[in-house]
């Protein structure tokens, strides 16, 4: 069978400043973004990469698009080599990344539109068929004739989403697309990734991000990446499901705990996250526990250290708890530090 | 092969018209990039004044302050912009797209060619009409030839730079200041360039500016022969073969950036 996507042992690294060795000549520090990754993305599916930030979701997709090379594996978009043959797969895929600023400000929302559609040898009318189209779904019809320099950030996200689905890419690779928005635009966003890949069976979406809800809702399968690693591929249900036999409790206690490496040496906690809440002085404490016997130990090691649990329940697991249990670590640790 | 091709042409044609139509739009650019070009040309027409000089070289400032419209252009909107479209994330969506990073290259130089002209005509005309220029001129098909060709090459040049100033990086903005005001004395905007001697109005010929510029005034103004640097055919025949360089070069230019930029994530990372 032929994949949209195939990454085989798919490596990539980057230098960082140069640090002295024991023979005192200076090497580079490598920093390892993508550790021998092996993917394979079906035709007609979302997929979705999740992970938390520098996990090595940007660098899979910056290779798969043709930005940058792998230092060692394949990537293969459409059966395509991507560092072999780039100019074969550019005409298949397009992206967007969270955040963006692209565009020119001197021109409207729909100009810009039409100027990116023309990279792609679309025709004007057809072009500006489509735009308008995907700015009625996207609710921007009023904001069409509005120089992008006037644009929110939100209004801006939306146009690069209908830029990168004006030209109708084969596949189409998704960078953190939400990144920043607020409630409502996240889900109209959604909703239009959604049914684009309803609406075109055969069409394939590649998602990054690090919001576990967003790759809940929309994604048929999920891979788990952390330093450049897969650690679990699957359907979000499946994954979900291998913490079934596990006990899962989030505790919210009165103080910002620290000298938390205890509650790993606790017996029966198979991992453990935490989140400090600086403004609440509150701390969230999230355990995964092998079953719900072990909860007893852990309220007592709480109130040991004088902290008062404000709040505690059991809870079905959730795609961060799967992350928790794979890493040892909550999606917004690495942002934290 | 048509069809690559009609998307290179329609890309060519998308990069332009954001320089088409900026050149319109705000109307500011009159008191910036006419006026003020026009006020500093007139501050040297009236040094010549002062002295007595010939009455062409009132003409050869006139010139040389409306070609200046196109060397800024070159310098800012082509050297630098590569830069600058990385660090507003255009870049990568240009090379993502299946098209010749030349189309884009040549989209950027038709488009800054034509908002170029707007400004250039500005100078010339205002210019010669407040200063009575008187033209001479002895062959309108050599003085379109080498006015054409001259455009060529700079903006063969300003392709090559384009992608040399992405590789310096955030140093852009320092290099394209550094070769804007000398290159004002070396190709002689405001004077025959035959001034600064032989040698180094030879060498200054690298910019295509130096010979375009003395080629048309050899071409428009009586006494404009004496003054010249070189042959007006020997200077159209350089200019051939600055063109043909720099195109071929701001392809390998082009090529070698991307290629580096790949390898090393240079492409992509703001700010490096």
């Amino acid at each position: 069978m032929s994949y949209a996507i195939e990454t085989l042992e798919l490596t990539r690294t980057f230098k960082k400043g140069k640090k002295k060795n024991n023979s005192n000549s200076k090497q580079p520090e490598l920093i390892m973004a993508l550790d021998e990754v092996n993917l394979t993305i079906n035709p007609g599916e979302l997929f979705g990469v999740l992970g938390p930030n520098g996990a090595g979701k940007t660098t899979l997709i910056k290779i798969l698009s043709t930005l940058l090379l792998p230092t060692s594996g394949i990537g293969l978009v459409d059966g395509i080599d991507v560092a072999k043959y780039p100019e074969k797969v550019r005409k298949k895929i397009n992206m967007v990344s969270g955040g963006e600023h692209s565009g020119y400000g001197i021109l409207t929302v729909r100009e810009n539109l039409w100027m990116f559609s023309q990279l792609y040898g679309m025709q004007t009318k057809v072009a500006l068929q489509r735009i308008d189209e995907l700015m009625n779904l996207l609710g921007m019809q009023e904001y069409s004739r509005l120089k992008i320099s006037k644009l929110s950030t939100g209004m801006r996200q939306k146009m690069n989403i209908i830029r990168g689905f004006v030209c109708d890419p084969q596949i189409l690779f998704l960078d953190e697309p939400t990144l920043g928005l607020d409630v409502q635009i996240s889900r109209e966003v959604r909703k239009l990734i959604k049914s684009w890949v309803k609406e075109k069976k055969e069409k394939t979406v590649l998602l990054t991000t690090h919001y576990m809800a967003e790759a809940d809702e929309l994604c048929d399968r999920v891979a788990i990446i952390d330093n450049g690693k897969v650690l679990a591929c699957d359907s979000p249900s499946n994954l979900k499901t291998s913490l079934k036999q596990d006990a899962v409790f989030h505790i919210e206690v009165n103080l910002m705990l620290d000298n938390l490496d205890r509650f790993n040496q606790i017996p029966g906690v198979r991992k453990f996250a935490y989140e400090h809440k600086p403004h609440t002085g509150r701390t969230d404490l999230k355990f995964i526990l092998e079953n719900d016997s072990y909860i007893s130990a852990v309220t007592g090691e709480i109130s040991n250290n004088g902290s008062e649990i404000l709040s505690l329940s059991k809870t079905e697991p959730t795609l961060e708890d799967v992350f928790v249990s794979l890493c040892g670590k909550g999606l917004e640790d690495e942002n934290r530090t | 092969m048509k069809t690559e091709l009609r998307t290179n042409l329609k890309a060519i044609f998308g990069r332009a018209y954001v320089r088409l139509v900026g050149a319109h739009r705000e109307p500011s650019w009159l008191i910036s990039e006419a006026l003020l070009p026009l006020l500093s040309t007139a501050s040297f027409v009236y040094v010549y004044k002062a002295l007595k000089a010939p009455e062409e070289y009132t003409g050869f400032v006139i010139l040389g302050g409306a070609m200046t419209a196109y060397w800024i252009n070159v310098l800012w909107s082509m050297a630098a912009q590569f830069y600058w479209e990385k660090e507003m994330g255009n870049l990568e969506l240009y090379l993502v797209a299946p098209i010749s990073r030349m189309a884009i290259l040549l989209g950027m130089a038709t488009g800054g060619f034509y908002l170029a002209s707007t400004r250039a005509i500005f100078v010339f005309v205002v210019g010669s009409l407040i200063f009575k220029v008187n033209f001479v001129v002895i062959s309108l098909g050599k003085l379109a030839l080498i006015f054409f060709l001259t455009q060529v090459a700079l903006y063969g040049l300003g392709m090559m730079f384009s992608s040399l100033f992405m590789l310096f990086g955030r140093e852009a903005w320092h290099t394209t200041n550094l070769f804007q005001e000398p290159i004002y004395l070396l190709s002689g905007f405001f004077f025959p360039v035959k001034s600064l001697g032989f040698t180094i109005g030879l060498l200054a010929s690298f910019i295509p500016l130096t010979l375009g510029l003395d080629g048309m005034r050899q071409l428009a103004f009586k006494g404009g022969k004496e003054s010249g640097l070189l042959n007006v055919n020997l200077e159209i025949g350089i200019l051939v073969i600055l063109s043909i360089f720099f195109l071929i070069a701001a392809h390998y230019a082009l090529k070698y950036m991307e290629n580096m930029g790949k390898k090393e994530g240079r492409l992509t990372l703001r700010w490096q």
